[in-house]
């Protein structure tokens, strides 16, 4: 028999995810998650229609690996999380639906943990498959030759990196913007100063880089992208972290922002402005 | 802390500055008690504070010795039925209620049998398939009745739970009140409509600025209300020689005789001394009568002398 735990956040899990999952609300997230996809998908046509050879294999590695660093990381899965994982509790505060789920006999900190797993499920769904579907399809216009890449070249190794990036990008922005909405009336203030932050971190000093997402998400990509002149000059250096601290740390901390926000939801009160 | 009431004990809550309730001490047993008080009178301060959903700023509750702080025992005892007419969104009537009864750790056999049962309550058991969304007012207030009580609460606490519905679906709610409350229910109703809450109601807390201003049952709050005189009916066959006998006393205030001739409605300042009265002169005149009844010996009498305002709704 499960224990009542198990079956009190399977049952937020399956409610959240009938309720939002590929909901119309969420249309804009689905474009962000998409968006690139859609892109290499007429990339792969256009080549397909041109019949030329004007660039290489590693050249279109690069091309994905840009817009893994500039686009999934600091735009879509970040914005995506704002969208899925803010909303988890500040959606219900603004429909008035949140009482239904505190007149719950269950932990408050079973219902974060459910709506996080709910929140994460759809985020991961989004965008490591879209990660997937695009770096597979980036390539696709050079046949047997992207296949061999893949399959007997570092493809499918880059492939795993990028989708484990991914993930954690998801785990760890979705635990900030869950703790965002509890604590903000607008979630768009945090995410705000949270981009602001992540996206100054090259030019932090190598003890601040280290409080953020994105320091360590860099460090797991296969590809680096350097940052372009003039910025560069303003870079600083800091040692990446190890795979072994930088994939347990991010889980420990996202870990941690979920067990405050679920102390915090202990003293939530339902109040809708009226 | 009593096990078989609710307790409030010197409760207040404050929103910043803006007073909710203020040192609030009741204790509510059993059956049908109605929370009667107009707009921002602390109606829903008080129910939110009874089902945990907002904490006291100062004072101590208790529902049945469990305090609101313990939401895991508490909302196995407790149902509320919010005033929000929201749902989650993309529900039907059957998930609405299934979902949530699922976050109680009951299978999916319990949830589906009491989600059956609950919406069969409420009637709306050929509508369990159609979205929340696509249902009338009056549906979507019956499903959040069925939503609220589908676990089998001890303490069922509604606000304003008639809102919206037609008079047959308000009778039916009625009744079903009756029914919790005669099973020695906690049943706690906050509605404008007076004549209703007088209906059913078992006792009354009349609220008005965030202070109670009168509670119990309805009888014993009016007796307490010196200042104004009890207004009593008599029915009886000869309405002016009765007049002409009561003036003679010193607690009679007023007496009109009835246009159709055959009652007489007084007020006194001593109900007692004239029912005493009453027999005297019966005996004395052979006087006939065929009722004698409080006149305004009601929640919407007392709550205009309390409180004031408009009788019939608040």
């Amino acid at each position: 028999m499960n224990q009542l735990w198990v079956r009190q956040i399977g049952g937020v899990l399956r409610l959240e995810l009938k309720k939002t999952f590929l909901s119309r609300r969420g249309w804009w997230v689905y474009l962000l998650a998409l968006g690139p996809v859609a892109l290499t998908l007429l990339h792969w046509l256009l080549e397909m229609g041109s019949h030329s050879n004007r660039h290489s294999i590693g050249e279109d590695s690069l091309v994905f690996a840009g817009l893994f660093h500039f686009y999934f990381l600091r735009l879509g899965i970040f914005f995506g999380c704002v969208g899925i994982f803010s909303n988890l509790f500040r959606g219900e505060m603004l429909e008035k639906t949140l009482h239904y789920y505190f007149l719950t006999p269950m932990r408050r900190e079973f219902l974060v943990a459910g709506k996080y797993l709910a929140g994460l499920a759809s985020a991961l769904v989004l965008f490591v498959g879209s990660t997937a579907l695009s770096f597979l399809m980036i390539g696709r216009h050079f046949g047997a030759a992207y296949n061999d890449y893949i399959l007997h070249g570092p493809g499918l190794s880059q492939l795993g990196s990028y989708m484990l990036v991914a993930a954690l990008a998801c785990v760890g922005y979705g635990a900030v913007f869950l703790m965002s909405g509890l604590f903000f009336r607008n979630p768009m203030i945090p995410a705000a100063v949270v981009m602001v932050w992540e996206n100054l971190n090259p030019f932090l000093p190598s003890m601040l880089k280290k409080i953020s997402v994105i320091f360590y998400l860099k460090g797991l990509c296969p590809v680096e992208i350097p940052i372009p002149p003039p910025f560069n000059v303003m870079v600083i250096d800091a040692d990446p972290t190890p795979f072994w601290i930088a994939v347990p740390g991010l889980i420990a901390v996202s870990l941690i922002l979920l067990i405050y926000s679920g102390i915090s939801a202990r003293q939530t009160e339902i109040s809708y402005g009226e | 802390m009593s096990q078989d009431q609710i307790t409030f004990n010197n409760v207040s809550r404050f929103y910043g500055e803006v007073l909710g309730i203020n040192k609030v001490s009741l204790n509510i047993p059993p059956g049908i008690t109605s929370l009667v008080g107009p707009n921002g009178s602390g109606k829903t301060t008080l129910m939110n504070m009874m089902t945990g959903l907002i904490h006291p700023s100062q004072g101590e509750i208790s529902v049945l010795g469990i305090p609101p702080n313990q939401p895991r025992d508490l909302c196995r005892i407790i149902g509320y039925c919010a005033q929000f007419d929201s749902f989650p969104k993309g529900l039907t009537g059957y998930q609405f209620i299934y979902s949530f009864l699922r976050m109680f750790g009951m299978s999916h056999a319990e949830c589906d049998q009491r989600t059956m049962a609950a919406l069969a309550t409420v009637g709306l058991t050929d509508a369990r398939a159609r979205p929340v969304a696509a249902y009338s007012k009056g549906m979507r207030q019956r499903v959040k009745l069925a939503q609220a009580t589908a676990h089998d609460p001890t303490v069922v606490v509604l606000d304003e739970p008639l809102n919206g519905l037609d008079p047959l679906a308000r009778a039916e709610a009625i009744a079903l009140f009756e029914q919790w409350g005669k099973a020695g229910r906690h049943v706690i109703v906050s509605s404008h409509i007076l004549h209703e809450v007088d209906r059913i109601s078992d006792q009354v807390i009349l609220l008005s600025q965030g202070y109670v201003v009168a509670e119990g049952k309805i009888h014993s709050v009016r007796s307490e209300v010196k200042e104004q005189p009890m207004q009593i009916l008599v029915r009886c066959d000869h309405p002016g020689q009765l007049a002409s006998r009561l003036f003679l006393q010193d607690h009679m205030v007023e007496a009109k005789v009835h246009t159709d001739g055959k009652g007489l409605l007084l007020r006194t300042t001593d109900a007692d001394s004239f029912y005493l009265l009453l027999n005297h002169i019966v005996m004395d005149t052979g006087l006939e009568v065929e009722s004698v009844a409080p006149a305004d010996d009601d929640v919407n009498s007392v709550y205009q002398y309390l409180i004031g305002g408009e009788g019939g709704t608040i």
